[in-house]
Formats: C-alpha cells, structure tokens, sequence
C-alpha cells in the first residue's frame, strides 16, 4: 500500500469516527458507504476496504453494494463534475447534443477529471426537474433550459 | 350539491387582507433561476421598507414549471409568471407598495389578448382538479400552515371516530387504486396486511420515483410533505404497524430535507411518537435514502435495498404483506396513494368515489413534460381525454410542430398516437391501447422525436439497471439493445424485428419481476405504431425524423464538390480533409454537426443523410 500524505490520513481517521454509529447494525452499509463518499468524493479500493474492516462485512458485500448502485465513483471526480440529465424529457429536448456541447468545450468525455482537477463531466439520471429540460447538474445546484449560450455561461461562472 | 372540489375550496377561503407573497421554490424554478428573483423581492421590500411585514414564502412546485419562476400575490392571489428580477423589483414598488397590479407583466391570452390575473383562470389550471396537489404551491409546506387547511383533522377523526376496520372500508369504498404504477386495489392491500398475522409490522411510502422523466411524487413531498405523513399514519392506524418508512431516491435532496423537517415538526405536535392525540396509538417514521438504482422502486428490491444490501428483487409470494422488511408483514404505497388517504378519510370514501370513473375513482396526477408548451404537475379526474391534457391544459406543441406520441408508463409503458387523442385516459383503457397508466409520467413527443430512437433509449436504460439476478432479464435486455442499435446505426434487417418480438416473449414470460417483464414494452407498443419508422430505417436507411446521427450524417456529394477547400477551412472540429482536385471527405468521428460547411458551400454540395444503399430485401 502507498504511503499515505498528511490529508490522506486526516481523511480516514475523519471515516473511522463516521463510523463509529454504523458498528453493529443492520442496515447500515448503504448510508456508511454515502457517508464514505461524501468525505472522499470517490470510493477507491483502499476505503472499501477500510469500510469492510470497521464494519465487519466482507469486501465482496460491500463492493456489490458499490457496484450496483449508479450514485457510488469508484473513480475520482473533478471538484466541479457537471451532470447532464439523461432522463426521457431532458433526452427529448436535445440532451445528447448539450453532453457532446459540454465534452468539446472543456475537452473532456464522460468519467475524465481536467488535468487541473477541476472539472468532471458525467451523466446523471433524471433530476426531476424535468418541466424545465434540458437540465445540467453541478454539485447540489440545477440548470434548467440549458442551451450552447447556457453552456458557456455556466463554464465561465464555473471556471472564475 | 357540492362537489368535492368545492367543498375543498370553501374550507380554503380565508379571510385574508394582508399582503403575501408566494415564489415557486420548485426545481425547475430553482434552476431557472428563481433564487435571484428571491432576492431581488427580499432587497426590494427592504428598501422600501416592507421587509418585516409582507411575508415572503417559498413554497413548493406552483405547477406550471414552463412558466417559471413565477410569484403568487395574495390577498388577491395575482399570478406573475416567467419573472426576471427586475420585475419582481416592480412588483414590490407598484403592486405592494402602492397598490396598483401590474398589467404589463401578468398572462395575457394569445388568442383573446384577454389579461389574466388569478392562477385559477389560467388555461393551465382552470382544467385540472388538484385534489392531491391541494396544498402544492398554495400554502408554504411548513405543519402550521397545513394545520390552517384542516391538515390532520382526518388522522383525528380516524383516531376518535373510526375502528382500524371501519378507516379500511372508507378506503374500499373510495375506490381508490395504487399509483406508482400497480394499479392494485388500496383498500385490499390494507385488509390484507391487517389479516397478516404478527405482532410487528411496518409500512413503506415508496418515494423512489424511478420513471425517469417524472416528477409527481417528489412535487408532492416537497410542496405538501404532511398530507404524506398523514396518510402513514392512518395506514399505521387500520393495518397494526407502528413504524414507517420513507424511501426516497438520493437525487431528490430537497424531499429528503422537507420530509426530515416535517417529521421533526408533526413529532412536536404530537401526530407522531407514542400515544398521539392521547388515542392510545403509537407511531413514528424515518426516511431512508436511495443510491439510484431504478429497480428499486419495485416493492421486494426496495425491502434489499433497505436491508443494506443490492437491490435484488425476490420472488413473489411471499408478498409484503405476508414477509417484507426484516421479514414482517410490510405494506408499502406510493406517495401519490398515500396523500390521496386523508382526503378519503375526512371527505368519506363515498365522495372520493364520485369523481373519475367506475374502476378508477379519484384522479391522477401526471408529469407533463417534453415537447409540449407548459410543462408541469396535472391533476385531472381519471377518464379525462389525452387531448385535454395535451391541448388544453399543455397548450399543444411548440413550434407548431405536429403531434407525434405521447409516452405514458416510462420505460415499462407504452406510445400512444394522435389515434388515441379521444381515449379516455384511465387504466384500462391504457393498456387496451398497449400503454399503461404508470406512476404519471407523461411525454409527449412531436415529429423531430424518432420513435426507434425512443426504444433504443428505453432499453438502454433498462438494460443498464436491470439488476442481473435473473438471466431472461440480464441477456435479453442486451441482445434487445444491440437490435436497436444496429437498426438505428442503419445496418438492420427486416428479419430483426421478428426476433425482437420473439425476445420481447421471452422477457415478458421469463423475468423474475417486473422491471423485465415489462421492459419490452416501449419496443412493442412503438413496433406496433411505429412500424414505417422501423422499416425507413431497415429498407431505405433513412431516419425520417432526422435524429439518427448514422443515418443523418453530413456528407460530401463527390458529383458536385470542386475542392475549392472552403469547408476544410471553416470547419471547427476540423473534420473535413482533402486535396486540389480531388472530392473532399468529412470525417464522422470528429464532425460536431455544427452545420457551417452545409450553409457555407457554394456548390451544395454536403448534404444529410445516408446514401440509399439496396437493401437484400429490394
Ligand atoms: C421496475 C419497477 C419499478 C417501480 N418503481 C416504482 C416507483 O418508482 N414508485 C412507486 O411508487 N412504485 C414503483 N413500482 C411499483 C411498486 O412495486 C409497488 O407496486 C408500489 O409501490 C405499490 O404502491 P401503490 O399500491 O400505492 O401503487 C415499481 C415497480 C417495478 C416493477
Ligand atoms: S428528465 Fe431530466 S430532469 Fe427529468
């Protein structure tokens, strides 16, 4: 295993504390492996693993959790990732050409971080949002009636 | 006598002489930018000085999302729609401060040039009846404000006046059916899981919401959370639970934070926890959130997903009702069913039962959404027309672009064609048509939408959540897909669609729940209505709406170029090669479909679309 940095081990004592109130329920793993998330922006092996040795549940469980459940990365995201809807109304008013709009703009596909590690582009499933499609999902913030001219503003706000 | 609806709207006047201002805190009004409009109200009520005494409330979806971010001013109860800061700026001036209405920005109806000034006379709600959405967008989601509205005066009534036996007969009488998709009888599945024996049971509101494209339930929960936890709580009353559950999807973070705080403050009130209202019945809730996985809004997977793990669906029997969470008698209902409870309670099942039609009481609340003029959250009485729907209350199509299809049941329903424009819609009539009802999503599509394209899409998204516990499911899905796909990259045969139909048999047959039994549906009701489509694109390699990018490519007429390099030249993603004296070339890969070349070329020489190559079957 690589050495850790200062912030790395920072990060999971911070893990190991959150899951302190998981230990001995059922139940749990889906909410431990949000919380999980949440501190790391990602699940990488190494903290599936540390979730597996707090909680007592076998890597395997917690990997088919992780696997299955389309809201867990186990790649690492960029601090702006920009999710375009891709449910039926957003698809229908020209989602597809706002993600190819998005991919040639900040010249990334899908899954990809910057090399500055600032941005991430992705696909989200619907918001339900959908009386406002096309819609584009950055962090917890929505942008309905997204067009090229949006696009452009939205990466400029973003980028300053 | 009195309609349902009118008795409602009696209990709903008060006397109100004060200035209040409701925003649309809606999603698509959040994303359209209602924030700023907020704050143009908030520093423009401070500089005139109002800010303490006009209250400014943020209230769930008002309804009509295409018409955001939109204001309701009370006491009038004055509409401003598709507000800009500045006119909120006014607003405050002229209407709040000096008392004068602002014409210039209130709807003005296209054809009659007719000002309207109440949301009520709006064409978008003037042919609804929001029952279920009584609350949404009317009165902030805050338990004070749902208490001024007789909010939990049903739970009361059902504690004092009712035996759990006599709430499930109310329930029965009503007539009401599930609405997240089902269509089962409400009031059976509550006699059910009374009779279940156990001396521990729960109930689940299923607010997973999986339908992408849908939005009814997550309306509900954000702009009138109480008349959800309500009817728990009464389902906890007649069926002998005492814990609730409440399961929503991750992506609606806004839901899970009103639910939680409602929660808190019916607990304060006492309408939860132990011994409510001093009746001797104990009940509580807790939320549980989703991690996007569309299988598990299907009740069995649900209960895996609660339990921590995947979410596998299981076979059934044993129900719910019988084995469910940790292995008790669980009922679990849709959001939409369980707001429709205290209504039925308070009102009497017999007054519910007036409205909509015999079979399929109450109405429905659907999610208006696509190519159509005013997207948002419709209640109509069930048997109401597509075409009132569509054409009256979404106000057509944009564009004066024809009407297509309009797609009901999400990924497990169906197409309907302007051929069903009269049909009444309910459940049966729905699935005579080869759709079904669903959970409330409504598309509508017009003539730039591909319907081959629409079945690929559904399956896509089926094959990509289906969970892969059983093999129908797993395998089907995929060799489905790669059919469509192959069809819409222009390179299918006719003898496809027979083995797509032999497919759609195997997973309707063979699948172990729902999501694949019904997967084939999209592909089947569109091969059904759609069959030209299909064929354009099998025998002449064409996609007549334009969507397909494989069959809608630009391309170089090698006739007409004179390799005069203009579009090599202007082309921004540099796809386009060549040489003096030779035809130029675009590369598919790289062209972005920007269009310049095509407007640019003096010779018309790029052109759209696939070179009509002879199919076997010519
Ligand atoms: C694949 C699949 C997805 C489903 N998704 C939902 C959903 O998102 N919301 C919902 O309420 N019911 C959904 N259902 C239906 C539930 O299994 C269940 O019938 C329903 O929650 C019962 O509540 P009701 O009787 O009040 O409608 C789904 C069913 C299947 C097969
Ligand atoms: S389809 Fe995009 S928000 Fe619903």
């Amino acid at each position: 295993m690589a050495v850790k940095s200062a912030r790395e081990t920072e990060l999971y004592h911070q893990l190991t504390r959150a899951l302190e109130k998981y230990k001995g329920k059922s139940g749990v793993l889906i909410a431990a492996l949000q919380e999980a998330q949440q501190i790391f922006g990602y699940l990488p092996r190494q903290v599936m693993i540390h979730v597996a040795n707090e909680l007592t549940i076998p890597l395997a469980e917690v990997y088919s959790v992780v696997s299955f459940y389309s809201l867990f990365s186990t790649v690492p995201v960029g601090l702006h990732r920009l999710e375009v809807c891709m449910g039926t109304a957003c698809y229908v008013r020209g989602a597809e050409k706002l993600l190819q709009g998005l991919q040639d703009k900040l010249g990334l596909k899908p899954g990809e971080v910057s090399a500055d590690g600032r941005f991430s582009i992705a696909t989200t499933r619907c918001t339900g949002a959908c009386g406002a499609a096309p819609v584009i999902k950055v962090g917890d913030e929505l942008y309905g009636g997204m067009n090229e001219e949006g696009l452009d503003r939205l990466i400029k706000e973003l980028k300053q | 006598m009195t309609t349902l609806l009118e008795e409602l709207e009696q209990e709903r006047i008060r006397p109100e002489t004060e200035h209040r201002l409701l925003l649309c805190g809606g999603i698509p009004c959040t994303s359209l930018g209602c924030k700023k409009v907020k704050e143009a109200l908030e520093e423009e009520l401070q500089a005139q000085g109002a800010a303490g005494e006009v209250p400014l409330e943020v209230v769930g979806c008002i309804g009509d999302c295409s018409m955001g971010p939109a204001v309701i001013v009370y006491p009038e109860g004055i509409i401003y729609q598709k507000l800009k800061p500045e006119d909120a700026r006014t607003i405050v001036r002229e209407h709040i401060v000096n008392g004068r209405v602002v014409e210039s920005l209130l709807h003005r109806d296209p054809q009659s040039k007719e000002i309207l000034r109440r949301r009520e006379q709006l064409p978008f709600y003037r042919g609804q009846t929001r029952l279920v959405l009584r609350n949404c967008g009317v009165i902030s989601p805050h338990i004070d404000e749902y208490l001024k509205y007789r909010g939990y005066a049903a739970l009361a009534r059902a504690l004092a006046e009712l035996t759990p036996e006599q709430v499930i007969e109310e329930v029965k009488i009503s007539g009401l059916r599930g609405r997240g998709g089902g269509g089962f009888p409400t009031g059976r599945k509550w006699e059910m899981m009374r009779a279940s024996p156990g001396d521990e049971k729960f109930i689940i509101c299923n607010a997973d919401e999986g339908d992408p494209g849908a939005f009814m339930d997550r309306n509900i929960l954000e702009g009138d959370p109480h008349s959800v936890i309500e009817g728990m709580i009464i389902a906890g009353y007649a069926t002998g639970a005492r814990q609730g559950y409440i399961y929503v999807r991750a992506e609606y973070p806004i839901a899970v934070r009103r639910s939680q705080e409602a929660i808190a403050q019916a607990r304060e009130k006492k309408f939860l926890g132990e011994n409510i209202l001093e009746k001797g019945f104990s009940f509580n809730i807790e939320i549980r959130i989703g991690a996007g996985a569309f299988v598990c809004g299907e009740e069995t997977a649900l209960i895996s997903s609660i339990h921590g793990t995947r979410g596998d669906p299981n076979p059934r029997p044993p129900f719910p009702a019988q084995k469910g969470l940790w292995g008790k008698p669980t009922l679990i209902n849709n959001v939409e069913t369980l707001a429709n409870i205290p209504l039925i309670v308070l009102h009497g099942g017999s007054r519910f039962a007036e409205l909509g039609l015999e079979g399929a009481s109450g109405t429905k609340v659907f999610a208006l959404a696509g190519k159509i003029n005013h997207t948002g959250l419709v209640e109509v009485p069930l048997g109401t027309p597509l075409r009132t729907i569509i054409f009256d209350i979404g106000g057509g199509i944009p564009g004066n672009k024809k009407f297509k299809a309009a797609q009901t049941g999400g990924p497990s329903g169906g197409c309907l064609g302007p051929e069903h424009l009269d049909l009444p819609v309910d459940y049966q009539s729905l699935q005579e048509a080869g759709s079904m009802i669903g959970s409330g999503g409504l598309i509508i599509m017009d003539e730039d939408t591909c319907m081959v394209d629409i079945a690929r899409f559904y399956m896509d998204f089926i094959q990509d959540e289906s969970c892969g516990k059983c093999t129908p499911c797993r395998i089907g899905t995929k060799r489905m897909l790669e059919i469509l796909e192959k069809i819409t990259a222009g390179k299918g045969e006719e003898k496809d669609l027979e083995t797509l139909q032999q497919l759609a048999l195997l997973l309707k047959n063979g699948s172990l729940c729902g999501l694949g039994r019904s997967a084939p549906n999209p592909v089947l009701s569109t091969l059904h209505r759609f069959r030209e489509e299909y064929l354009a694109h099998i025998r002449d390699h064409t996609c007549p709406a334009g969507v397909c990018r494989s069959l809608t490519r630009l391309r170089i007429i090698e006739d007409k170029c004179r390799s005069c390099g203009i579009c090599a030249r202007i082309c921004p993603a540099a796809a386009i090669s060549g040489a003096r004296g030779k035809p130029y070339v675009i590369d598919p890969e790289k062209c972005s479909d920007c269009l310049r070349c095509l407007e640019e070329c003096p010779f018309d020489a790029i052109s759209r679309g696939g070179e009509r190559v002879a199919a076997p079957m010519d």
